[in-house]
């Protein structure tokens, strides 16, 4: 789990316990818990409208949570001295002032936080924005622009903790790459990365751990291996229907993918009894590798899709 | 792009750096003053206000009799545009943190949002106060001229109490553009009601006879009308703002300050 002598004390740098966030007789967020340790990018992964940045808002101190609490690095976040010291946050790259330019926005929180005025173009330096671009109006800015200002001035203060709500919105390939890079690097020297997306495969490339949320509560939480290992056998076949009611004979239990597959909860041997019993076509019987955990979260999402069309 | 800068190792234990203290409030009200001009509106509702208040001294110059051309009445010519557009500077002091949505960013990096408004009120009261300095001091070049070029008055009569009176309602005025601006977290609502809501008011109670008598009492521009007709206020006079005041003023202050307290702060 640790990395390069990163976390000799396993002390989690963030801890949510039990965290609750209701809107009148709507959950947005119900009950939930889970820890992010130095040395790791915690991936915090959920369909839109799962919870993730109500979660992140109230973690923050700008949402007050209907019950549970969280500590960074020991504390509430509204008791840490000076926060942007110690956590860089990032929930909202759009949310800046269109007619300042991007290395005001920097230096005003330079000044918030007692930094030295070389600390902003360092970060410029390091995002990308140095020179004609850091004067030009945020307004004007791509999306991915926007996002790598916003690192930037998470990155500002130094902090030990970063707390990035969907930093890959908007950045082209390269730029992925570029953050997935950056983030690895944060946790090697120690860092604690908390970040989320709604895309498993944005995530999947940089977390090292995952906690993944749908409608408000935590539905999986662990490291990106073992998630991604999965449980389970995954079969297919032509005849979707004869390998279904093949597997219901043997009494193992499954799930069915998008693709018509199905993950089965038993050895590829019980499997490969079960069909052969009946004679039914198997074209592909291997380890699941991270198709439950896509199936699961296609299955979220596609929950909520259907929930947003019927209501 | 480059990562060099970020190499160093990050304190390993799971408390914060002992050594990092808590934002100094002189530095939320430095970055306060910045965010002030640091952007086109900012910048040009304060240059607007320097503008107005000279052109408004250049008009009163070539426009007034020339026994009216004293000191008094250029203070008294400025305090007109200055009451009208210094509150939008408290207005949007408060409402640009939710309308453009920067408040994420502001009390993130400050979660004492006491703190925050203690500091938006002071940077707007020092701006709006030299402001009124700065008239003062344009009205005194305006009385100059007067004597030289237009055979004026040239009285210098000002009393302490007179420039009490401007400094003081320019002040108030500052303030309760800051409430409205808390009250209301929209930087056009909170403009549009700030400038008609106390004048819709006051046209009820001209109109309402019942409220004649206690019309000073209730109503902003009737307790400081005889500000703006020249004469010092008097004690009965303060005592009408006062009341006015804690209507208009201090209790949308109130609830707006216990809004700012409480408000979730959201991106979307």
């Amino acid at each position: 789990m640790c990395r390069a002598g990163a976390c000799t004390t396993l002390v989690p740098m963030i801890t949510v316990e039990q965290l609750s966030k209701h809107y009148g007789t709507y959950t947005a967020v119900d009950g939930v818990s889970f820890r992010a340790e130095p040395g790791l990018v915690t991936g915090f992964l959920g369909p839109n409208g799962a919870g993730k940045s109500t979660t992140m808002r109230m973690m923050t101190g700008l949402t007050p949570a209907s019950a549970g609490h969280s500590t960074i690095l020991g504390l509430p976040y509204q008791e840490l001295p000076n926060p942007g010291r110690h956590v860089g946050v990032l929930l909202d790259a759009s949310a800046q002032h269109p007619g300042r330019t991007g290395r005001e926005v920097l230096r005003l929180g330079a000044m918030m936080m007692g930094l030295p005025r070389q600390r902003v173009e360092e970060m410029l330096e390091v995002v990308g924005l140095s020179g004609r671009e850091g004067d030009r109006r945020v307004g004007n800015y791509s999306l991915g622009m926007r996002q790598r200002l916003g690192i930037a001035h998470a990155l500002l203060g130094d902090p030990q903790v970063l707390i990035l709500d969907e930093p890959a919105n908007g950045l082209d390939p390269a730029g992925i790459h570029w953050m997935r890079g950056l983030l690895k690097g944060f946790a090697e020297r120690g860092g604690t990365v908390l970040l989320s997306s709604h895309l498993l495969h944005e995530i999947e490339v940089i977390a090292d751990h995952l906690v993944v949320i749908g409608r408000g509560v935590i539905v999986a939480d662990g490291s990106k291996v073992d998630l991604l290992r999965g449980v389970g056998t995954l079969v297919r076949g032509p005849d979707a229907g004869a390998l279904a009611r093949s597997l219901d004979v043997a009494g193992l239990s499954y799930t069915a993918t998008p693709d018509n597959a199905y993950v089965v909860d038993a050895s590829s041997e019980q499997i490969a009894e079960a069909t052969a019993t009946y004679a039914v076509v198997v074209t592909e019987l291997r380890a699941a590798d991270g198709a439950g955990l896509e199936a699961m979260f296609l299955q979220l999402t596609s929950d909520d899709a259907r929930e947003k069309v019927t209501t | 792009m480059s990562t060099a800068i970020l190499q160093a190792p990050l304190r390993p234990t799971g408390a914060p750096d002992p050594s990092v203290t808590a934002v100094p409030l002189t530095g939320l009200l430095r970055v306060e003053l910045r965010k002030l001009v640091d952007t086109r509106a900012g910048f040009w509702l304060l240059a607007a206000i320097g503008i107005i208040t000279v052109a408004v001294i250049g008009v009163f110059l070539f426009a007034a009799d020339a026994e009216e051309l004293t000191y008094l009445h250029f203070i008294g010519a400025t305090s007109t545009p200055q009451s009208l557009l210094l509150p939008v500077l408290g207005i949007l002091a408060v409402t640009t943190e939710w309308t453009q949505r920067t408040g994420l960013v502001t009390f993130t990096l400050e979660p004492s949002r006491a703190r925050v408004a203690l500091a938006k009120l002071v940077a707007v009261l020092g701006v709006g106060l030299l402001a009124v300095v700065v008239a003062i001091g344009v009205a005194a070049l305006g009385n100059l001229a007067g004597i030289a070029l237009m055979d004026g008055s040239g009285s210098w009569s000002v009393s302490g109490a007179n420039v009490r009176d401007v400094v003081g309602l320019q002040l108030i005025g500052v303030l309760q553009g800051v409430a409205f601006g808390m009250l209301l977290m929209h930087t056009a609502p909170a403009i549009v009601s700030y400038y008609v809501l106390p004048l819709a008011w006051t046209q009820v109670v001209s109109l309402v006879g019942a409220l004649e008598g206690p019309a000073p009492w209730l109503d902003m521009n009737t307790a400081i009308g005889p500000l703006f007709k020249g004469e010092a206020l008097e004690a009965g006079d303060w005592a009408h703002i006062a009341v006015a005041g804690t209507i208009w003023v201090l209790v949308p202050l109130t609830i707006g300050v216990v809004r700012l307290l409480r408000r979730e702060v959201k991106s979307g």
